[in-house]
């Protein structure tokens, strides 16, 4: 936490010997703003690190207070974390059946996801392109879409059970039927919002469909598109931790029930804390990999 | 006299509903090769709306276009567009915008090193080479527009259709572009069809100008031919009787013959 105020404390001092040698050689003066760059790097840092250490602080004194009366039916973290010490330390175990490490539930989930979140995109931007594209498309299909897209994800587990009579593919329809229509509503109106400028450019060049799409569509709606997989895989990641608990099997879902079957309400909190974690990686990763593809689009 | 681009009887009516406007009447027009005409007209009088016509982005009611003795109703590279607001991609590179069109026009004539090389020389002749890597958002208006001259050139066009090309333009800018825009025409020959509401602009590029009265149903009013010598010189027109005279009945008909309805 310390860390980065110490080193721009240092740099800081750095800056007056560079400049004190700059009056020689003209060339000198360089470093110094150089050594002024980093010093204003790290104080970015912390300052934007700093803070929400300073509340994660807090929180987990206000709790350690709260829980470490007796009776207390809540564990305080350092209880939390001694009973976990393992579980954290060997994430890799493997006793066979569901006495695996948290790695193996966690990769579980993240492929089911992954199958279920990559059929939701392909599936979402096809159609959210047909009804973005075409009017009679979009009166069929937009208030069967209305609809659909309300129905809480775990309801359509029985349903999808009863359809595919299996643990594995269930899951990953669940996971597909939650995230696919932000997907489809953010790119049809993506789709629906591309400029007529570029429509008519694509036709004086005579773009074929195909091109259209891929040079012309695909690109200018792609900030749209990245706002609909972003909601998506939010909405994966918190589909998949309840699909898991009814569907039992390896996965941090059914992790986290047997957890408090067996009243183990440290590994609940632990594996809360990862399936924060990960949901938020997952969450950036879109983030920042629409920041990568639609840098030049977003500019304008 | 051989008609190269022939606007033939050219009517549109907008249906919107159960409304009717008819936006053109009757138009006619025939162009030259390497003739350089200028379509001017109060805003709202529909000659953006021809030159849509004439791109084929926009179907005629009645009548057609004509292009070399051949109908044509839909758009194509024999005629590149200049679009008012330059319309290049954003998310392509100078280079990319140009070859786009390059590649889909030359796909079977042109080697990929010579389509390479035939950007890079369109580029050059609107003095973009240096930027060829830059995006749209990194270069100034005048610089874009250059760069939507340089992709409708590239496609070697019948016909070049501009559409107020420099209207979004400060007034150096536009001088600038105008200057090389004439460059250009000098240089290749091109066939060149514009869309301007800028009297001077109109005077110092065209060969003939075409007047078109108040809409709805907007009719040519008149069209004017500019008898001036090229090379033109932008200073040494400033005191030309020849381009004060064209000057003057370009004005005469747009103010006072015609002088736009709404503007009172």
């Amino acid at each position: 936490m310390s860390m980065p105020a110490m080193k721009t404390e240092v740099s800081a001092v750095a800056i007056p010997q560079a400049a004190a040698a700059a009056p020689v050689v003209t060339m000198t003066p360089k470093r110094a703003p150089r050594a002024e760059t980093y010093a204003k790097m790290a104080k970015e840092t912390a300052a934007r690190a700093v803070p929400p250490l300073i509340v994660v602080a807090l929180l987990l004194v206000v709790w350690e207070l709260i829980c470490r009366r007796a009776g207390s039916s809540l564990p305080p973290p350092s209880k939390v974390f001694k009973d976990t010490r393992e579980l954290i330390l060997d994430p890799f175990f493997d006793n066979g059946g569901i006495d695996k490490g948290l790695f193996w539930h966690l990769s579980a989930s993240l492929q089911r996801v992954a199958y279920g979140y990559s059929l939701a995109a392909i599936a979402g931007i096809a159609l959210g392109t047909l009804v973005g594209q075409s009017v009679w498309a979009m009166r069929g299909l937009d208030p069967l879409f209305q609809v659909l897209r309300t129905i809480p994800p775990l309801a359509w587990l029985p349903l999808s059970l009863a359809a595919f009579r299996d643990g594995q593919p269930s899951a990953i329809f669940v996971i597909f039927i939650t995230s696919v229509w932000p997907i489809i509503i953010n790119t049809a109106v993506g789709i629906r919002n591309i400029p007529q400028d570029y429509r008519n450019v694509a036709a004086v060049v005579q773009l074929n469909p195909l091109e259209f799409f891929t040079k012309i569509m695909i690109p200018a709606a792609a900030p749209y598109i990245f706002t609909g997989l972003r909601i998506g895989i939010g909405l994966s990641w918190l589909a998949i931790v309840a699909a898991e608990m009814l569907i039992g099997g390896v996965g941090i879902g059914f992790f986290i029930w047997d957890a408090w079957n067996s009243s183990h309400i440290s590994e609940i909190i632990l594996a809360l804390f990862y399936v924060g974690i990960i949901g938020f990686v997952l969450d950036r990763l879109i983030a920042g990999l629409g920041k990568v593809v639609t840098r030049g689009t977003a500019a304008n | 006299m051989q008609a190269y681009l022939k606007l033939d009887h050219i009517d549109k009516t907008f249906t919107r509903g159960s409304a009717t406007t008819e936006v053109l009447k009757d138009i006619n027009l025939t162009i030259e090769k390497g003739e350089y005409v200028s379509i001017i007209g109060h805003s709202g009088c529909g000659k953006s709306t021809l030159l849509n016509i004439v791109a084929g982005l926009t179907g005629a009611t009645n009548g057609g276009v004509l292009l070399e003795n051949r109908e044509v109703n839909a758009p194509g590279p024999d005629r590149a567009v200049v679009f008012q607001n330059h319309s290049l991609l954003p998310w392509l590179t100078v280079y990319e915008n140009v070859k786009l069109g390059v590649d889909k026009v030359f796909a079977r004539t042109k080697s990929r090193a010579e389509r390479d090389a035939w950007v890079i020389h369109n580029l050059s002749l609107v003095q973009m080479a240096h930027a060829k890597d830059k995006r749209p958002s990194e270069i100034s208006g005048g610089m874009k527009q250059r760069v939507g001259i340089a992709r409708a050139l590239a496609m070697e066009p019948k016909v070049l259709l501009l559409d107020e090309p420099f209207g979004a333009l400060d007034a150096l800018t536009r001088a600038h572009l105008q200057d090389s825009v004439m460059a250009l025409h000098q240089k290749l020959g091109n066939t060149i069809l514009m869309i301007t509401h800028d009297v001077d602009e109109a005077v110092l590029l065209s060969d003939r100008i075409v007047m078109m009265t108040n809409g709805p149903s907007a009719r040519i009013g008149e069209v004017l031919e500019v008898p001036l010598a090229r090379p033109r010189k932008r200073l040494e027109l400033a005191t030309n009787p020849g381009y004060l005279k064209c000057r003057q009945r370009v004005l005469e008909f747009l103010y006072e013959r015609h002088s736009f309805v709404e503007a009172a």
